[in-house]
């Protein structure tokens, strides 16, 4: 499923909102909770997960073509950790063939 | 301070206009769908915020933290997120910031 595609769905849900105003809606929450996560706060979704940051220390990595030591500095990467629920519908459908 | 899906629907009520009760049920079906896809086995690409994927995972030992006792992990599927390399590039370009604001311990 895509961008597209969930807009579809809930523009389908959702007869008394125009099109462009769900397609706004859907870019604002994305965009918000991108902003987030860029500032550095936690997005909590009761039922279907949180979305936090996670720290990746600095190390010494090796450039592959002269194999020379270079030090790679610290950074942030988002993280995901699904809620009870999701965890729980996700893990009951398995029986569908269905993967990534 | 988390952001929750109380702040989510504001901001379709400050930026879009929908009223109260519209924002809070569109934040709560845009979820919906998204659990939804994944449940039925389809990943959700969203681009430009990041992948939710599946995985089949093996059942393999586990163990009582607490206890000690051996109890077998069984095969499940799980949920997987890939951020977008925007999202992640985004992050990165603020990690002095970051750092400051979070005291290097992430979260």
């Amino acid at each position: 499923m895509t961008k597209s595609d969930l807009i579809e769905k809930l523009a389908a849900d959702q007869p008394q909102l125009v099109y462009k105003d769900v397609e706004l809606a859907v870019k604002g929450l994305l965009e918000r909770m991108s902003d987030a996560l860029v500032d550095g706060e936690r997005i909590e979704v009761r039922g279907f997960g949180s979305f936090s940051l996670h720290h990746r220390p600095s190390r010494i990595g090796r450039n592959p073509k002269t194999g020379a030591a270079v030090q790679v500095p610290d950074k942030y990467v988002p993280h995901f950790k699904p809620g009870k629920e999701l965890r729980e519908r996700v893990d009951d459908g398995k029986s569908d063939p269905g993967s990534s | 301070m988390a952001v929750t899906k109380a702040d989510l629907a504001d901001t379709l009520f400050q930026q879009l206009g929908l009223n109260k009760r519209e924002a809070k049920e569109f934040v709560e079906l845009f979820f919906e769908h998204v659990r939804e896809a994944l449940e039925t086995g389809q990943a959700v690409k969203l681009s430009g915020f990041g992948n939710f994927g599946l995985r089949l995972k093996n059942s393999r030992p586990g163990r009582n933290p607490k206890t000690g006792e051996e109890i077998p992990i069984s095969a499940r599927r799980v949920v997987t997120f890939r951020a977008s390399q925007k999202l992640k590039q985004r992050v990165e370009t603020n990690t002095d910031d970051l750092r400051e604001r979070l005291d290097g311990d992430g979260r």
